[in-house]
This record gives C-alpha cells, sequence and structure tokens, in this order.
C-alpha cells in the first residue's frame, strides 16, 4: 500500500512536470495559423503602397506621371527605415510624456525583440505589420500635393509628418496604454484605422491642398486624368490589399478576422454600386473612374468598422459612403480649393462617417460586452461619444500638426515648386526622367 | 503633282482606305491628331465634374498623287468620310515641288 502511494506520488509529480513543462513550450511555441495569416497581411498592405501609386498616377497629367508614383513608392523607403529605427518603440512603447507618445528602448531599431513571440506570433512580423500602416498613410496625403511641390520638401514633410502626428495617435489609439484605447467602456473602436490612417491623412491634405494654393490654371484648364487604366489596376490592388489591412488587424486567424474581411468586401461592393447609380442616375453614364472611387468610398468607410457589425450594417454603411463622398466632392469644386486627387473627399469624410455612424450597427455581442467592462450598461451613445472624442482628438492634432509642419517646410526648403518647374512638368524639372515612351500628348493642355 | 490632306473622323478611315484601294491607289499616310472647328469639343465627366475637352480626335490622311489622279482621290474620300453632321472634317490641297524614293532616288511621279 505504502509502495503503491509512493509510486502514485512519483507518477503525480512526474504528469505535473510535465504539463507544465508542456505548458511552458506552448508559452514558446509559434500560433503557425495566426502567424502564417499575419505574413500574409504584412504583403498585403504593403502592396497597396505600389496600387496607391498606380491609383494617384494615374489621375495626374503625362507630365508629372512619376513624381505622383515616386510620392507614394519614397515613403516605403523613407517610413521603411524611420519606422524601424524609432517608430515602433514611438508607437507601441510605453506612455511617456503624459500620454502624448510611447517610447520602448528595447524597440529602439528593434533591437530587443529578436527573440519576442507575442501571443504566439514573433514580433517582427507585428512590427513589419504595424509598419505597412506607417508606410501608407502619409503616402495618402500625397493626393493633395500632387503636381506641384519640391521632391525634397515632400520627403521632409513626410517624416515630420510622421513623427509628429502618425507616431502619436496611433500611439493614443492603438497602443495597449493609448487614452483613447482606454477610453470609454471598450476604447474607441478604430479597427484598422479611420481615425489613424484615413481621418488623420484626409484632415492633414486638407489642411496641405489650402495652404499649398491651387496648381497653375487649376480650375480653368482642365486636368484630366493621363491613364484611367493605370488607375483601375490600383484601385484593383487597393481592393485586394485591404482584406489584409483589415482582416489582418484583428491579428488572428479565427472568428473576427472572417467578419472583418467579409465586412471589407461587402462594404467596397456596395460603395462600387452606389456610386454607379449616382452617376447613371445623374449623367446618364457610368464612369470607370466614378466605379473606383465607389469602391475606395466602400473600404475607407469599414476599415474602422469592419470588426464590430455585421453585413447589412456594412452594406449601408458603403452606399452611405459613396454618397457623401460623391456630393464631397461636388461640394470641393464649388469651394474652388484644390486637393488634387481627393484625399480628403473620399478619405477624410468616407472614413470619417465610419467612424462615428459604426456606433448606430454595433453587433449585440459587442455592446453586452462594453455593458459588462462598464459594470452595468452600454449605450449606443456612450459609444458615439467615445468614437466623437477620438474623432475631435484626431482632427485637432492634425490640424495643428500639419499647419506647424507646412510652416517648418515652407520656411527651411521652400514647399511649393517654383512656376517654371511646374508648367514643365515634375517629371522632367524634377526627376530628369518622363513617363511614357514616345507619347509626350501633354503639348494639348 | 499633288499632295491630299484629309481630316477626317476615326471611325471613317477602314471606309476611306477601302474606297481609295478600289480605284487603285496603293499607299498613304495617317496619323492621329486632334482639333476643333464647328464640332466644338466634347464634354468629359470626371469624379462628378464636367469638363469640355475642346480638342476632338481626328485622323489625317495624306496621300501625294499625280496631277490627273487627284479629283478621283478628292471625289473618293469626300463620298466614303461623309456622314452629313458636323465634324466630318475637311480636305487640303497643295502641290507638291518634288518626290523621291529613298531606296532607288527615282523622283517624280516615278517615286509616288
Amino acid at each position: 500500500m505504502k509502495k503503491n502511494f509512493k509510486s502514485f506520488l512519483f507518477s503525480l509529480i512526474i504528469i505535473l512536470s510535465c504539463t507544465k513543462a508542456l505548458f511552458a513550450s506552448q508559452n514558446n511555441n509559434i500560433d503557425t495559423g495566426t502567424t502564417c495569416w499575419m505574413l500574409t497581411s504584412t504583403a498585403l498592405v504593403l502592396l497597396m503602397v505600389p496600387g496607391l501609386a498606380m491609383f494617384y498616377g494615374g489621375l495626374v497629367r503625362t507630365k508629372n506621371v512619376l513624381s505622383t508614383m515616386m510620392h507614394s513608392f519614397v515613403a516605403m523607403a523613407i517610413i521603411g527605415v524611420l519606422w524601424a529605427v524609432c517608430g515602433y518603440s514611438l508607437t507601441f512603447g510605453k506612455s511617456i510624456l503624459g500620454g502624448f507618445i510611447g517610447w520602448n528602448s528595447d524597440y529602439f531599431l528593434l533591437k530587443g525583440i529578436d527573440d519576442s513571440i507575442v501571443d504566439g506570433v514573433p514580433e517582427y512580423v507585428l512590427a513589419m505589420f504595424q509598419g505597412k500602416f506607417a508606410i501608407i498613410t502619409p503616402a495618402l496625403i500625397s493626393g493633395a500635393l500632387a503636381e506641384r511641390v519640391y521632391f525634397k520638401s515632400y520627403t521632409l514633410f513626410i517624416t515630420l509628418w510622421f513623427l509628429l502626428i502618425y507616431c502619436p495617435l496611433c500611439h493614443w489609439v492603438w497602443a495597449s496604454d493609448g487614452w483613447l484605447f482606454n477610453s470609454g467602456a471598450s476604447g474607441v473602436i478604430d479597427l484598422a484605422g479611420g481615425l489613424v490612417i484615413h481621418v488623420s491623412a484626409g484632415v492633414s491634405a486638407l489642411v496641405i491642398a489650402i495652404m499649398l494654393g491651387k496648381r497653375h490654371g487649376y480650375p480653368k484648364t482642365p486636368m484630366l486624368p493621363n491613364n484611367l487604366v493605370m488607375t483601375l489596376m490600383g484601385a484593383g490592388l487597393l481592393w485586394v490589399g485591404w482584406f489584409g489591412f483589415n482582416a489582418g488587424s484583428t491579428v488572428q486567424s479565427g472568428l473576427d478576422t472572417a467578419r472583418a474581411l467579409t465586412m471589407t468586401q461587402l462594404s467596397a461592393a456596395s460603395g462600387a454600386l452606389t456610386w454607379v447609380v449616382i452617376e447613371a442616375y445623374i449623367y446618364r453614364k457610368a464612369t470607370s473612374l466614378g466605379f473606383v472611387s465607389g469602391i475606395l468610398a466602400g473600404l475607407v468607410v469599414i476599415t474602422p468598422a469592419a470588426g464590430v457589425v455585421k453585413p447589412v450594417g456594412a452594406m449601408i454603411l458603403g452606399s452611405i459612403s459613396a454618397i457623401a463622398c460623391y456630393y464631397a466632392l461636388v461640394f470641393k469644386t464649388k469651394l474652388g480649393y484644390d486637393d488634387s486627387l481627393d484625399c480628403f473627399g473620399i478619405h477624410g469624410v468616407g472614413s470619417g462617417l465610419g467612424v462615428l455612424l459604426l456606433s448606430f450597427f454595433i453587433r449585440e455581442s459587442w455592446m453586452q460586452n462594453a455593458a459588462e467592462a462598464a459594470n452595468g450598461s452600454w449605450t449606443v451613445i456612450n459609444q458615439f461619444v467615445v468614437q466623437l472624442t477620438g474623432m475631435l482628438a484626431t482632427v485637432t492634432l492634425s490640424i495643428i500638426g500639419t499647419l506647424i509642419i507646412f510652416f517648418i517646410v515652407d520656411k527651411t526648403l521652400g514647399f511649393r515648386i517654383d512656376k517654371q518647374s511646374e508648367i514643365e512638368g515634375l517629371d522632367q524639372s524634377l526627376h530628369g526622367e518622363h513617363g511614357y515612351g514616345l507619347v509626350h500628348s501633354d503639348f494639348i493642355k | 503633282m499633288k499632295k491630299i490632306e484629309a481630316i477626317i473622323k476615326p471611325f471613317k478611315l477602314d471606309d476611306v482606305k477601302e474606297a481609295l484601294n478600289e480605284i487603285g491607289i496603293q499607299g498613304m499616310t495617317i496619323s492621329e491628331v486632334k482639333g476643333y472647328g464647328r464640332q466644338k469639343g466634347h464634354k468629359e465627366i470626371y469624379r462628378g465634374a464636367e469638363y469640355v475637352v475642346d480638342f476632338v480626335p481626328k485622323v489625317k490622311v495624306e496621300i501625294v498623287s499625280t496631277d490627273e489622279m487627284a479629283d478621283n482621290i478628292i471625289d473618293t474620300i469626300l463620298k466614303s468620310a461623309k456622314t452629313g453632321t458636323l465634324g466630318d472634317g475637311k480636305i487640303f490641297i497643295s502641290t507638291v515641288d518634288q518626290a523621291i524614293r529613298v531606296r532607288t532616288s527615282e523622283t517624280g511621279t516615278d517615286a509616288i
């Protein structure tokens, strides 16, 4: 009996130690499913940058096609380097300066994450995934300053914009100790960057467009797209890439991911359909540029909302966004400011609407969890106030920050290109190249 | 020798070419051009804004022929390029001093 007890005790110890070892090894183990999807998403989001370059590149005049595409491409280099140097630390480090920004010296030059696994995913993957968002955001703003700025000034602008606006905002909204991340019952809802990316880029774009002034000859001279074929291909890449953008932002490979992917698809389709119907009704013509603008309107509105709304909500949001963006562009023509490629009119307006209106389409289970977290009740209005707070914070930071950066760039390097170079075209005057073989159709203005 | 320059509607090019082939014309030069006359421009729609595009795409056909053939060519173009609406185009005729075939250095009507 005693012997039996002894052996029982012995096996218990062995079993316990085994389980302990098992648990320990699980902690170090990689969740290959999630890691695999996050790697894919990281690649998909980077694909959106050349997609954006093609989208914007097709919309400008022939003489500026390369300079416009370079605005997107150079962000991959500048922000690509800055992100590893200090971006990841400034955004996802612990709050410093009263929570204005983050810092973690382990993240400086990504020194301390070589062996790090976070929730089954190597931290390198998470850092790179987040880095792609930081790249595309300043590139979005280039739509507002297309065809009329010095390249060197643009590079300084996106560097400062990244450090002074993107990093703080990203920290507020997405870092686990960010103040907007923790405001209300379950924080501000911004799955993939309605605030951090599209509203911040859109509002900054509006500020820059107004401060820079119109392109020479605008709006009297029609400035028509040089290559809508390329714009359409770019829009296609953006739509595909957006699955990584939104569904990847769930940082898992499960139910939430499937939800985000589905809502993204539905909203984009609904946005494109709505835009085409509006044009067909008003002009009796369905334009291809209208179609892709509708896709974008649908994609930007669902970006903050894809994790919490259901299919009907996604389709309604896509549709509302297309209507709002369409009239925002009509209104722009009346007001006369030159947001050349409509960064504010689509990204600012569409995604801004998404951030606010998502409050009315949240699935019940999310609201129940929020109510539990709030120890009682949590209503649509409660969440709407949180969303509105996020919106006001984003708009304020974007306006003030962009104005400061504009003056710094303008006083040091000069922002607006000289008239002669602008007329000649930026491809020739700034880059010493031209985009298309023998075609020089720009002699007809 | 005469040079006949006809500016016509692009979609009429095939009709004109076939009609000219039938009367024995063996060569021509064409180019895509833009311009406007009484037809004026057309409207294009980009993101909810309408733009008037002044210059309308046209095709310019150039033929150099002997003096005797010129009237026949002009008649043929007039018939085959006509739709009866604004923007059908124009024909310009001018005298050519000399023509030289690069391969053989033949000159005059032998070269055309």
